[in-house]
């Protein structure tokens, strides 16, 4: 590749010493700089090159071909043919469609008034004491750490209405115990319960890190205004804290509303189809019925109803960041 | 380090009596509401069916049968599950980092043309809800595009989709940024290449972030169930989870809360081994208050 020589009067051919060595023209410089520039590039490429390969084949692809299937009849035989809106109509006429949509919003909002406020007066409680704060800490996420699966069949133990230990828990104190899985009236909120136990720990501890970053001198000069400590909890802990609870609130409404192994494991969708979830009933139209169109459909709307919430997560986060 | 109760308050006499009446309830639900139900399970494999069937529950078990464990190792094969396990959390663990960090140090430190786009399209994925691109990657995984493997009953199924993590590029992009420019800078005035570079300058002073990375991959993998459930039909290649769902049904109760209780072994002890590195990856993803 050659570069225009400058017309100036100071542009001497280059000479090589005897040493060989010679000051580099500006029009080399130039070219060495574009040179380097080239090989950065392929440098960049080639390390880049392994990812860009696994996001394009189980990322990018995916979500068009996902989009594609929603509108597709697929069996592993013949090849896929276009059937319009007819996934959408069969997931409509489906009387489970609307009581696994409802099902799920049900369970959605129970976690989050458990999911939600629990952690954040543990958090409050915690930051307030000041002793055994490293076991607290421990306790609080050991159940995070626990396969979900683990998680769930021992709660479904638990939850046994004789030998169980909460109902046996209760005989001791003289209470009777509820039915919990086996009765759809409490089935989805004992759900709730294993659900909030075992994902409670990050957000208590998330909240914790908020709660220690707030200066303590907002606190004394409240105090000195004469807030009481109610008023201090309100005016100082809640404001200073809602960037954290709000993107909290989103990642819980995103991760709850796509609830499978609760009660995939506990219930498989019963009593009466009172746990069939959105993502269950998916579940049954993809690897049950083999329907891949209709289930590739309701991912689509699965999708759209969440989308909104994962997008204002993700500019929350990132303005954060920037 | 001051807080919602004013220190004058935590002076007086009443209210060091409430602080510890406060502490010791907190203490007490913690003790109930965490470690009960733990030692509930231990203790429960190791009674006897007839004992587990007994209403109601007995708080200390009449007969102590530890050989439960061994039991449950043998009958439900538990160490082929465990192997299982382990290959699927550590390949996935092993291709993450050599896919994202190389990735991350690119888009870093080189800045190619359309690094930003790129960047783009990776982080764009985190706005879709895990589940929607359940069954058209499950789709694409029995018969990849190009190349038209099956990749079904496969630990390649968990490792490859596992390595397009647009959450690891994101935090390992973060602080690669904080690195400074001329540090790279001097060791390409000394001669090293960007490769070089990354592995003898970049990678040793980026060990908490590696660590980071490291952990969160384990712990998704090691937790998982919904894919591997999906992608290893066969029960001889399962992992943990799967295979105890599956065992559930012809199973009597104390081998299987012993084997429940072996299987969560691993995750809790390399919790309290690594504390610090698991707390630390809790509150990278998150935002200050």
């Amino acid at each position: 590749m050659s570069s225009p020589r400058s017309g100036s009067v100071l542009d001497w051919p280059a000479v090589s010493t005897r040493a060989g060595r010679r000051t580099p023209t500006e029009a080399e410089r130039r070219r060495s700089r574009l040179r380097r520039k080239i090989r950065d590039n392929i440098t960049a490429y080639g390390l880049l090159c392994a990812a860009l390969v696994v996001f394009a084949m189980f990322s990018w692809y995916p979500i068009v071909r996902g989009v594609l299937l929603s509108f597709q009849q697929v069996d592993f035989v013949n090849p896929p043919t276009w059937v319009g809106f007819d996934n959408f109509t069969r997931l409509f006429e489906d009387p489970l469609f609307g009581v696994a949509w409802r099902n799920t919003v049900l369970f959605t909002g129970f976690a989050l008034v458990f999911g939600f406020l629990v952690p954040f007066l543990t958090a409050v409680l915690l930051n307030e004491l000041r002793h055994a704060r490293a076991f607290f800490r421990l306790a609080v996420y050991l159940p995070v750490m626990l396969p979900p699966v683990v998680t769930a069949l021992l709660w479904k133990w638990f939850y046994d209405p004789g030998p169980g230990l909460f109902n046996s828990a209760l005989h001791a104190l003289g209470l009777p115990g509820p039915q919990w899985l086996d009765s759809s009236g409490t089935a989805m909120l004992s759900l709730v319960f294993v659900s909030t136990w075992a994902n409670m720990g990050s957000t208590t501890l998330i909240y914790l890190a908020a709660l220690q970053t707030i200066p303590g001198e907002l606190y004394e000069a409240a105090e000195l205004d004469g807030a009481g400590m109610w008023r201090r909890l309100r005016h100082v802990t809640f404001p200073q804290t809602r960037f954290v609870l709000l993107v909290l609130l989103l990642l819980q409404i995103v991760a709850t509303m796509q609830v499978f192994t609760e009660p995939y494991v506990m219930t498989g969708g019963g009593p009466d189809d009172s746990t069939v979830t959105v993502l269950l009933l998916l579940y049954r139209y993809a690897f049950v019925y083999n329907d891949f169109g209709s289930a590739s459909a309701m991912s689509l709307l699965l999708f759209v109803a969440l989308g909104v919430f994962s997008a204002m997560y993700v500019r929350l986060t990132r303005r954060a960041d920037a | 380090m001051r807080t919602l109760v004013s220190p004058g308050a935590l002076r007086s006499r009443r209210g060091k009596i409430v602080y510890g009446v406060v502490f010791t309830c907190t203490l007490v639900v913690f003790t109930l509401a965490f470690l009960f139900p733990l030692y509930w399970a231990v203790t429960g494999a190791m009674k006897s069916p007839a004992e587990l069937a007994r209403t109601p529950a007995t708080l200390v078990p009449r007969e102590w049968h530890p050989e439960s464990f061994g039991a449950a190792w043998e009958q439900l094969d538990l160490g082929k599950y465990f192997l299982n396990t382990v290959l699927v959390a550590g390949g996935a663990w092993l291709l993450q980092l050599a896919v994202d960090v190389p990735a991350a140090f690119a888009l870093s430190k080189l800045r190619p043309k359309f690094g930003n786009v790129v960047l783009g399209l990776m982080l764009g994925t985190l706005m879709l809800p895990a589940a929607a691109l359940l069954v058209p990657t499950y789709v694409t995984v029995t018969d990849l595009p190009l190349l038209h493997l099956n990749l079904i009953n496969s630990p390649a199924a968990i490792w490859l989709p596992a390595a397009a993590n647009a959450f690891n590029i994101y935090l390992l992009k973060r602080f690669f940024d904080q690195i400074p420019d001329e540090l790279v800078e001097a060791a390409r005035l000394d001669g090293a290449g960007p490769v070089r570079t990354l592995w003898k300058i970049i990678l040793p002073i980026s060990r908490p972030i590696l660590a980071v990375v490291s952990i969160l991959a384990i712990v998704a993998a090691w937790k998982d169930f919904i894919w591997p459930l999906l992608v290893f039909p066969d029960p001889a290649k399962q992992t943990l989870s799967v295979m105890l769902q599956r065992v559930v049904i012809d199973l009597p109760l104390n081998l299987l809360v012993a084997g429940m209780v072996l299987a969560s072994l691993p995750l809790i002890v390399l919790f309290l081994v690594f504390q610090r590195q698991i707390l630390a990856g809790l509150s990278a993803g998150s935002v200050k208050g």
